[in-house]
């Protein structure tokens, strides 16, 4: 026992003093990647944002504007236009396309006929890629070819170029967003009530409640950090909604259904204006880091 | 976290609360409703390609009159689809194998090594977590762009590597952890090297993490489309979501042929989904339960 005591001790000294060489051998190649391509970039991204940069040569002290690109980003109405729908995109997360995966998660809670399919059906949109997604909606928003203005002229409507309104065009991108992404929410609800404890149904039973007060009473307490995350993670992915824009409307008609990084695509990486784009995605990682945090600070503390 | 989204798999849950049959009808109206709205689309889709435009027009809800699969045997028969489908399937792969040999012995490091500022540079990885892979398109352009990898496939992998990092490591150190440090200083009295214990007892342990995060990995890559956009530049490097957007504007109004590259392209990612749902759901919401 004591020769074994020692033996541990004499490990444990020497697995710390090792320790350094050995954990840097393994995990070095991590972290040079994720210096080189995230951590680097970041800082630099920030210095550019003050340089009026076409990317070619490194900024000189004749290039930098102090703040100017922030202020000319401020005042584009485009930006502005492109803030406000990424915010329009967040309420709806928050007000359709959750409330939705709730509804169906608790209507695929059980065991009842179907469940499986149906979920896998609700999932699969979530697989498949934004490009994808978008042009599909793309033909579906059609006004010449597509259901959706098929249905309106079947009922009597004129042909539908929701698609080429400049004031719907954001409608079209809400409709594809909650399409695409409620299956996703709705299995992480289902996985979080299947985490409740099954005897406090029977227990509320047992007290009279009917379904709606359980679900009142019992599913949503035991869902709340679920839900908490599911918002959390909507919310960022929201405000770095982008991939799903190009192939729907492009940002169009009029630039008025960009949202904060297709303005940044569009005005910053295809005009070849690194400065100006880098000011956009400072912004962003602002406004990300702001929301990350307090939310966690305050929402999610006890999770 | 891992294990309860892993339990939602298996069909076992809460009793099923007993309907009454007009509820029941009720709930299945809003189920067939939502079904319907998930996949009209997609089936819209690939009826599309097999009509004519003309029929496309004329007969928006039927079935194809005459079934037509010229579009298929022209998509199908492009070199350029098969070129950009390979392109897809490499990055991925590629991807994949290099997340797994990375991150692998990084999470081992972090979960098993104690080291002066262990929790520091690992709360530095982690940091990547809240990043929004957009902020840094630009700056990261520039990078790869000085490394001389602009228009490669590298130029892809390398990023994504990186961004993946994050979310990788810390799902296989929480993984990691489950193995008993007892084994671990076991296997170190006995006298075998980090490296053997990573490689024949950590490694065995965790075949579904693994299998989670190449899941994870493979799918955002396969489904990449900003990245490679701002990287590429010949067609001929094109992953499968570039070649779409492309042939879109190439053929802007041709709308049955662009659904018939629609759902070719979209058709192995549905395949995959069907045969091996459970662990791709499974991977997918593990990948969400980030912190």
């Amino acid at each position: 026992m004591a020769v074994a005591t020692r033996r541990l001790a004499f490990t444990v000294s020497r697995r710390t003093h090792r320790g350094w060489r050995t954990a840097l051998i393994f995990a070095a190649p991590a972290l040079i990647l994720f210096t080189l391509f995230i951590a680097l970039p970041v800082f630099e991204a920030a210095g550019a944002s003050f340089y009026n940069w076409n990317g070619l040569r490194a900024p000189s002290a004749d290039n930098f504007i102090g703040l100017k690109n922030y202020a000319q980003l401020m005042a584009h109405g485009t930006f502005q236009r492109a803030l406000f729908n990424t915010g329009l995109i967040i309420l709806s997360a928050l007000l359709i396309q959750l409330p939705l995966a709730l509804a169906i998660a608790q209507l695929l809670g059980g065991k009842q006929w179907g469940t499986i399919t149906f979920r896998m059906i609700f999932f699969l949109p979530f697989i498949l890629a934004e490009v994808a997604a978008g042009l599909i909606w793309r033909f579906m928003f059609d006004g010449d070819v597509g259901l959706v203005s098929a249905v309106v002229q079947a009922f009597g409507g004129e042909p539908f170029h929701i698609l080429s309104d400049k004031n719907l065009a954001i409608v079209t991108i809400l409709v594809v967003a909650t399409w695409k992404y409620f299956g996703f929410h709705m299995m992480l609800y289902i996985a979080g009530m299947q985490a409740i404890d099954k005897s406090l149904y029977e227990a509320a039973a047992i007290d009279g409640a009917n379904s709606w007060q359980q679900f009142f009473h019992v599913t949503l307490p035991g869902l709340a950090s679920t839900i908490r995350l599911s918002v959390f993670f909507s919310v960022l992915g929201c405000l770095q909604f982008f991939d799903l824009v190009v192939p729907l409307t492009g940002g169009g008609p009029l630039n008025m259904s960009h949202t904060i990084v297709s303005y940044l695509y569009y005005f910053g990486i295809t005009r070849m204006r690194i400065g100006y784009g880098d000011a956009v995605g400072v912004t962003l990682f602002i406004v990300c880091v702001l929301v990350a945090f307090n939310y966690k600070r305050w929402i999610m503390k006890n999770d | 976290m891992t294990d309860f989204t892993m339990r939602a798999m298996p069909q076992r849950g809460r009793k099923p609360q007993d309907l009454s049959p007009g509820l029941a009808l009720v709930r299945l109206l809003l189920l067939f409703l939502v079904a319907g709205f998930v996949l009209v689309p997609l089936l819209a889709t690939m009826l599309g390609g097999l009509k004519t435009l003309g029929e496309l027009l004329s007969n928006p809800f039927g079935l194809p009159q005459h079934w037509i699969w010229q579009n298929y045997v022209d998509v199908l028969s492009q070199p350029a689809v098969w070129r950009m489908l390979l392109n897809s399937l490499l990055i991925a792969v590629c991807t994949v194998l290099l997340t797994l040999a990375v991150a692998a012995p990084a999470a081992f490091a972090f979960a098993h090594l104690k080291f002066f500022g262990e929790q520091m540079l690992f709360n530095y990885l982690i940091l990547g977590l809240t990043f929004p892979f957009a902020t840094a398109i630009l700056p990261l352009f520039l990078k790869v762009r000085d490394l001389g990898l602009l228009d490669t496939h590298w130029g892809v992998i390398l990023p994504q590597v990186a961004f993946g990092l994050a979310a990788s490591v810390l799902l296989m150190r929480n993984a990691f952890r489950h193995v008993p440090g007892e084994l671990v200083e076991a296997a170190l009295v006995d006298g075998a090297s980090y490296a053997r214990i990573f490689w024949s007892i950590i490694l065995p342990l965790s075949l579904p993490i693994l299998s989670t995060v190449a899941i994870i990995t493979f799918v955002q890559s396969w489904n990449n489309y900003l990245l490679p956009l701002v990287v590429l530049n010949s067609p001929d490097n094109y992953p499968w979501p570039l070649g779409l957007m492309q042939f879109k504007s190439l053929y802007s109004t041709d709308w049955p042929k662009i659904l018939t590259y629609i759902t070719v392209t979209i058709l192995p990612a549905v395949g995959a989904f069907l045969l091996a749902q459970k662990y791709i759901v499974a991977g997918l919401t593990a990948g969400a339960v980030k912190a």
